[in-house]
């Protein structure tokens, strides 16, 4: 089952609705509360990326028998250098957004925390691609 | 699934009207109609009693113990609510309720909350201590923690594991009386409660195997035995040695909101109440859009547990008496006052809950992943197509349970009054076929054709 949501770049109000659905989604069909969980965190990190640094986003959710595969695609600034952005702490979130209590860093390795497999592609001044995959069961 | 939840709440069929109101407060949607009649699925059921207050024809009632059964014991012992005093008019003292209950036959009486002392040293500690998941969320309400598992159930690991106040002052009841002499099996002790859920509670305790609890009372059933026995005033009033034991402030103050957060000293705590308010916040909590919040007290009922579906009198004036109460007593009681006080060693070693709290989602829609993730998609579609008006004209309390009920092929699709419409004009759906659907709903009585006779039509 394959379903897209789309996110604007700045609405804080709504940042975290997707990750809610998701949610819902995973408790119906029966997953863990432990996978829900780490799938929700790392959902609503990405999401709240988008929303805090990206123009404009979509999120494609894709359920299997096995596991849930999630791609975020954004067009936004991009991310100049990932191996520094994958480091606890490290943050390019502007000061107006610190304020708002986002963008205090470890949202990649959060997402990396709670993903099993994650790939992040990157092109600046173009936008960000964050692919992960959550199994439902231990591999 | 485990085995079924226990649930206190009844409805008595032949009061019954078919109204559909139980259906549409429920908070976790466990109830529809068919047949004229409520149907509760027992595994979505939290006890919260949202229905009991809901229905205007006194349907549902609350099931409990045989009271006689109190005297099958040489030790009947009361274990009541501090709020039980608040439901009476000031002009009644508290000696007199006491002297109606010993009069009743107990030979005892403690209130629960006795023990929050006890827990008052111990609660910070455990916030602080790693042991359970941020936010921690209090054990206290256990139409809550019944919430959490079947609605919640990524935060079940977020359960203060720890027994609350009813459970603490009843194990040490039980403990000083064998000390003092009694043997074992004499003593019953009898809980007075206020809700349903601590019946369920008590009935099938959440991650125990037993609880010392021999039998629970309706608090309004024993409110109006003892204003009988005050008002005919068949009772001998004890000397003015027989008194309640003295509480500290913060015991008085547990039973209502905020009472388990006041005895935080830091952090960032949170109390709520109101079953809807419960479920809305933990549902942000759950979607990690509230992050950072050390403790959460949260009960069910609006104005805790005065607010409770057993209680006799209205819960503002309840939680108005109680703060009265509270006003009258010290900060601080010593053991003189508190003989539980002497008995911190052996509470700290009852005081863990020996299992965990298991998580029964009641959102799966099947044991199989993929059936489920079809059925889902299914579900999906179905809803898609239906109104939206969450009418429960088809029984079920909204659009959506009627698309999980069709996809687990226990209701049909033309249930839905819209639907219908649009049969009958495609000519899929004769009259009386239509009707036929709507008796089997609804039942005979509210869809009698004599019906338009009687409104002169």
């Amino acid at each position: 089952m394959d379903f897209t949501y789309h996110v604007e770049g700045g609405d804080f109000t709504n940042a975290g609705s997707t990750s809610s659905q998701v949610k819902r989604m995973l408790k119906k069909i029966g997953v863990s509360p432990e996978i829900v969980k780490k799938t929700v965190v790392a959902l609503y990190e990405a999401e709240v990326n988008i929303v805090a640094h990206a123009y404009r986003g979509d999120i494609f959710v894709s359920l299997e028998d096995d596991r849930v595969t999630i791609v975020l695609s954004d067009e936004g600034p991009g991310i100049p250098d990932i191996d520094r952005a994958m480091q606890k702490g490290y943050s390019t979130a502007s000061p107006k957004v610190r304020e708002m209590g986002f963008g205090a860093g470890m949202g990649l390795p959060n997402i990396k925390n709670n993903s099993d497999i994650l790939n992040i592609k990157s092109e600046v001044g173009k936008g960000t691609t964050i692919e992960f995959t959550n199994f439902f069961f231990a591999q | 699934m485990a085995e079924d939840f226990h649930h206190a709440l009844k409805f008595k069929y032949d009061l019954c009207i078919g109204c559909s109101h139980c259906t549409g407060v429920c908070p976790t949607n466990a109830i529809h109609v068919e047949d004229g009649r409520p149907v509760l699925d027992p595994n979505r059921c939290v006890d919260c009693g949202r229905c009991y207050v809901a229905c205007p024809v006194n349907a549902i009632y609350i099931e409990q113990d045989d009271f006689q059964t109190v005297y099958d014991y040489k030790f009947p012992v009361l274990l009541v609510p501090s709020i039980f005093l608040a439901q009476f008019e000031e002009k009644i003292k508290e000696r007199t309720i006491l002297s109606a209950l010993f009069h009743i036959g107990f030979k005892h009486v403690y209130e629960v909350e006795k023990s929050v002392d006890f827990i008052k040293s111990k609660i910070q500690q455990d916030v602080d201590s790693g042991q359970f998941a941020k936010p921690v969320i209090s054990s206290f309400c256990p139409a809550v923690v019944r919430l959490i598992q079947v609605k919640f159930p990524i935060l079940t690991d977020n359960i203060y594991l720890k027994k609350p106040p009813l459970d603490m002052t009843a194990a040490y009841i039980r403990k000083s009386l064998m000390d003092s002499g009694v043997d074992e099996q004499d003593i019953g002790i009898f809980y007075v409660t206020p809700c349903a859920a601590k019946i369920a509670a008590i009935k099938s305790p959440v991650g125990e195997e037993e609880s010392v609890v021999k039998g629970v009372i309706n608090m309004n059933y024993l409110y109006s035995k003892v204003l009988r026995v005050i008002k005919t005033g068949e009772y001998k009033v004890c000397d003015d040695s027989v008194r309640f034991h003295r509480l500290s402030k913060a015991s008085i103050t547990y039973p209502l909101t905020g009472g388990e957060t006041k005895m935080l000293k830091h952090g960032r705590n949170l109390a709520i109440d109101d079953i809807h308010n419960v479920s809305e916040f933990l549902e942000k909590v759950e979607d990690e859009d509230i992050q950072d919040i050390d403790f959460l007290e949260l009960r069910a009922c609006d104005g805790s547990c005065c607010g409770g579906i057993l209680t006799a009198e209205n819960r503002f004036l309840m939680i108005e008496r109680q703060r009265k109460r509270m006003q009258k007593c010290s900060d601080e009681v010593d053991s003189e006052d508190n003989d539980l006080l002497n008995y911190f060693d052996y509470l700290e070693d009852k005081r863990s809950v020996i299992g965990t709290v298991e998580p029964r989602s009641m959102d799966k829609m099947d044991e199989n992943v993929s059936v489920a993730m079809q059925k889902m998609k299914h579900s999906f579609e179905i809803n898609q197509n239906l109104p939206q008006v969450d009418c429960h004209l088809c029984g079920y309390p909204s659009c959506k349970s009627l698309a999980d009920a069709v996809v687990n092929n226990k209701a049909e699709i033309n249930q839905c009054i819209f639907v219908q419409r649009a049969m009958e004009q495609c000519d899929l759906l004769t009259q009386q076929e239509a009707h036929k659907i709507a008796t089997k709903i609804w039942g005979t009585k509210k869809t009698d054709p004599s019906l338009a006779k009687k409104f002169n039509l």
